[in-house]
């Protein structure tokens, strides 16, 4: 169809000739500067087989000048980053965590490493700041229900809470309600007499009914006046301070079918220097004791 | 004469279709009474219904062409068949408002969970796939079957190939479509990207497309015309690549025929690598060659204007074919995947660069002695602007390729944005354009209901990429410094979830970018429902002063 060349009114640039439902074609020749563009990314390209391990062969693969392998680079990345520590590293390993706390060096490095050990292992269930949810404890607060001492606290994170392992704190709550061990009508009266220790709104008749079933079930554990035990574990019933909520239904909910949250035993997950780190930091959060 | 042929060959065809299609209703009714799982079940009666409706419509054609043997051949003197355009031109525009309102729900969740509803089948789990696949291969693959069947009729001036097979390509490919969707949202799924499906809705949508290759080669075949167009060289490219994509990367093995449950063939790194070499192909024969070759017809046709250079439609459709096939592993750096393997992947995609842009110089080059018509014709606007979101996301894809950029890309929501200016700037707005061609053609009309409500919707669709692909661009840059940052000592800075707090406001800003382009869709479903229906809206045209005469007239001067 050669023969159907045309010149373009427009561009004054020659039709090939060719037509397609009143489709034409001009028959400019590559933009230059796209071309040399292809070019020299080709030029690129082929400077960067040379450079690197590229090309695939029988049994192998073409190395490259430089001996680059992303596997050797990371591992490489990794070493500097741990030798950059390990100054610190190495003497927290053995440190104790009264020695870490004296000396302000230990001090800060542990307290970044804590955070960052606290952001990636306990934030999902203590939340970012340690604020807590509802069955994940404040852990910004003086209220302990374990212990909040250095030494207290860095046990707590080494063998958890009602965990899998041997020396797991372990406590359990009776379900009061559930189980049968009281009437209806006495779980609400020892809830009205803990709404009354807690300094809340309550029922003072009901309260009075609920203190001698609270001293019969209750007080062995969580103590006479409801201040905790923390042998026990056994939380405080006489602050503002509640795992579960302190209001008359969530006070209800526990008496009746008791709660059992659990945390993991971190001491085969985490090294002990990250162990030691976290407790101090956990320690630092405003309600160490 | 011409049409009696046609009709004489579709009436054998469609005996042979006829006991085929009583054969598979026979078939997906044994398999739907031995069906695992009532899941699985459905699906067996979603085929038997399709099969059983099918008979029942070539039976009723038969004693229809029967009692008037006069069958009427839509189209002009070589009898093109039309039909199956306009059902395409429906169909593509209901996915892609569905499409995109899934997009849109998507989004919201992210920005607000709650909206996951904690139910199985609103899970972002289940419905993400539903959206990428309604707008890739519903709203995407209906348009490009559509301009497909509309372009190489037009361009070989040869009616389509192979009797009523166009018609089984179409309706088998809607029934991919509500297998695929309602396979996600019940939770059948074999977990791989942009091919989520389970082996027998693979195997179906296989029957489908070696249908549509024949009927497409079919018609090149016995086309009218000396040389075959640039435009059908891309939409075969699009459906050989696609074939061989999508039958090696789902080769697999079922646990059982009545079961959905199937493995891969491929395991480890190589499952992977596999995987890319398809997804990215995906994004390059699917979503590149075949919405180029859109660009090829519709763009010199709206513009009255010839290609730009045919020199560079050869050079850069071989460049871009030999090249793309190869560019997959860059969504494998630093993983697994060998470092030779990562090289190519890289190299491959900076080589493609200039051959991408190829096919943007040579739609934006053909508007030259047209640009004024872009201030009268908000279609031809719409077309021109694809190609410019073309442009930009085929030069970020290869900067993102770069394993330095990738290492702070990858994973973040820079390669969402990246998606989505190449799907909303790019195949969205080509195929708005496209559709805003073919329906008054294919209806007979004037022209369009309304080419202001065309510009409206152009304005809005901008908009809404623009929030969108900006607070994705901040979002993603943000959430990958984030996760590298280490403080002074050596200790990452952020947790996860302060990365995704970060994110909040973006997703927002993000919804509602998708939002406006959905409202920019139901623009466009309205205006072209008019135009069906045969309405003309009484409006004042675009005026423009007439640029193109004084230009010519300078050139006659010379």
């Amino acid at each position: 169809m050669a023969h159907n060349v045309e010149k373009d009114d427009v561009t004054g640039i020659e039709t090939t000739g060719h037509e397609w439902d009143g489709i034409k074609e001009l028959n400019n020749p590559l933009p230059r500067w796209w071309l040399w563009t292809f070019y020299a990314c080709i030029i690129w390209a082929v400077g960067y087989w040379v450079v690197y391990p590229t090309w695939p062969l029988i049994s192998s693969h073409t190395k490259g000048m430089i001996g680059y392998s992303s596997r050797q680079d990371v591992m490489d990345k990794i070493a500097e980053a741990k030798a950059a520590q390990a100054q610190y590293l190495d003497r927290i390993e053995v440190a104790s965590l009264a020695d870490i706390r004296s000396d302000s060096e230990l001090l800060n490095f542990s307290l970044a490493g804590g955070k960052s050990a606290f952001a990636v292992n306990c934030s999902q269930c203590h939340g970012q700041g340690a604020q807590g949810f509802v069955g994940y404890p404040n852990l910004n607060d003086d209220d302990w229900i374990w212990g909040g001492t250095p030494e207290e606290i860095s046990a707590t994170i080494h063998y958890g809470i009602r965990s899998d392992h041997d020396d797991t704190r372990y406590s359990e709550m009776p379900a009061f309600g559930k189980d049968g061990l009281l009437e209806r009508q006495q779980i609400g009266q020892v809830v009205e007499y803990v709404l009354k220790i807690s300094g809340q709104e309550h029922d003072t008749a009901a309260a009075a009914e609920g203190q001698p079933v609270f001293a019969e079930q209750c007080s062995s554990c969580h103590g006479e006046k409801g201040e905790g035990l923390r042998d026990f574990g056994a939380p405080r019933l006489s602050d503002a301070i509640w795992l579960y909520g302190g209001d008359r239904q969530a006070l209800r909910e526990t008496v009746s079918n008791a709660r059992f949250g659990v945390m993991p035993a971190w001491t085969n997950r985490l090294d002990e220097a990250t162990i030691k780190q976290l407790a101090v930091y956990v320690h630092s959060l405003g309600g160490g004791e | 004469m011409n049409s009696t042929l046609t009709a004489n060959r579709d009436s054998g065809g469609a005996w042979v279709m006829g006991v085929l299609f009583a054969l598979g209703s026979i078939v997906s009714l044994l398999w739907m009474a031995k069906a695992a799982s009532p899941e699985l079940g459905f699906h067996a009666f979603l085929f038997f219904a399709f099969f059983t409706l099918g008979c029942f419509v070539l039976v009723k054609r038969h004693y229809d062409m029967a009692a008037n043997p006069a069958v009427p051949v839509a189209g002009d003197d070589v009898g093109y068949m039309d039909g199956v355009i306009r059902a395409g031109a429906i169909a593509s525009t209901f996915w892609g408002v569905v499409g995109f309102t899934v997009g849109l729900v998507i989004a919201l969740q992210l920005a607000f969970p709650v909206l996951n509803f904690d139910l199985p089948w609103t899970n972002f789990g289940r419905l993400r796939p539903l959206h990428t696949s309604a707008v890739i291969f519903a709203f995407g693959g209906n348009v490009l079957i559509m301009t497909s069947f509309h372009v190489v009729q037009r361009t070989c001036k040869a009616r389509l190939a192979g009797g009523l097979a166009p018609w089984f390509v179409f309706w088998g490919y809607q029934l991919f479509i509500v297998l695929a969707a309602t396979g996600y949202l019940l939770g059948i799924t074999q977990s791989k990207e942009y091919a989520e499906p389970e082996w027998y809705v693979d195997l179906w949508l296989t029957i489908v497309w070696v249908a549509y290759l024949l009927v497409f080669l079919g018609t090149l075949w016995k086309r009218r015309e000396p040389h075959i167009y640039v435009a059908n060289w891309f939409y075969l490219a699009f459906i050989i690549t696609i074939a061989m994509l999508h039958i090696v990367n789902n080769l697999s093995l079922p646990v059982s025929l009545a079961g959905a449950k199937s493995y891969s063939a491929f395991s480890g790194v190589q499952d992977a690598l596999t995987q890319w070499w398809y997804g990215h192909n995906a994004v390059g024969f699917f979503l590149t060659a075949g919405f180029l070759a859109i660009m090829y017809y519709y763009i010199p046709k709206r513009a009255e204007r010839p290609v730009y250079s045919y020199r560079l439609s050869i050079i850069h459709f071989w460049a871009l074919i030999f090249l793309y096939i190869w560019a997959g592993p860059h969504h494998l750096h630093y993983t697994a995947l060998p470092d030779w393997a990562q090289t190519l992947g890289m190299t491959f995609s900076i080589m493609l660069w200039m051959p991408s842009w190829g096919g943007m110089i040579n739609g934006l080059m053909t508007l030259s002695g047209a640009w004024d018509k872009l201030r009268t014709d908000p279609v031809l606007r719409m077309l021109v602007t694809s190609v410019a979101f073309y442009g930009m996301s085929t030069f970020e894809g290869p900067v993102m390729s770069i394993k330095a950029v990738n290492g702070l890309s990858h994973y973040t929501d820079w390669t969402i944005g990246h998606v989505h200016s190449g799907a909303l700037g790019w195949v969205g707005m080509v195929s708005f354009g496209a559709l805003y061609c073919v329906v008054p053609i294919m209806w007979n009309r004037e022209r369009l209901y309304s080419l202001r409500l065309v510009g409206w919707h152009f304005w809005i669709s901008t908009i809404g990429i623009v929030l969108y692909i900006t607070s994705m661009w901040v979002s993603g840059i943000l959430q990958g410094l984030m996760w590298r940052a280490y403080d002074s000592l050596g200790f990452l800075e952020y947790s996860f979830v302060e990365t995704v707090e970060a994110m909040h406001p973006f997703y927002v800003i993000r919804a509602l970018g998708g939002a406006v382009f959905v409202a920019g869709s139901l623009v466009m479903a309205y205006n072209l429902y008019r135009t069906m229906r045969g309405d003309l809206r009484d409006e004042a045209p675009f005026v423009g002063a007439p640029v193109r005469a004084p230009q010519a007239a300078v050139a006659a001067g010379e």
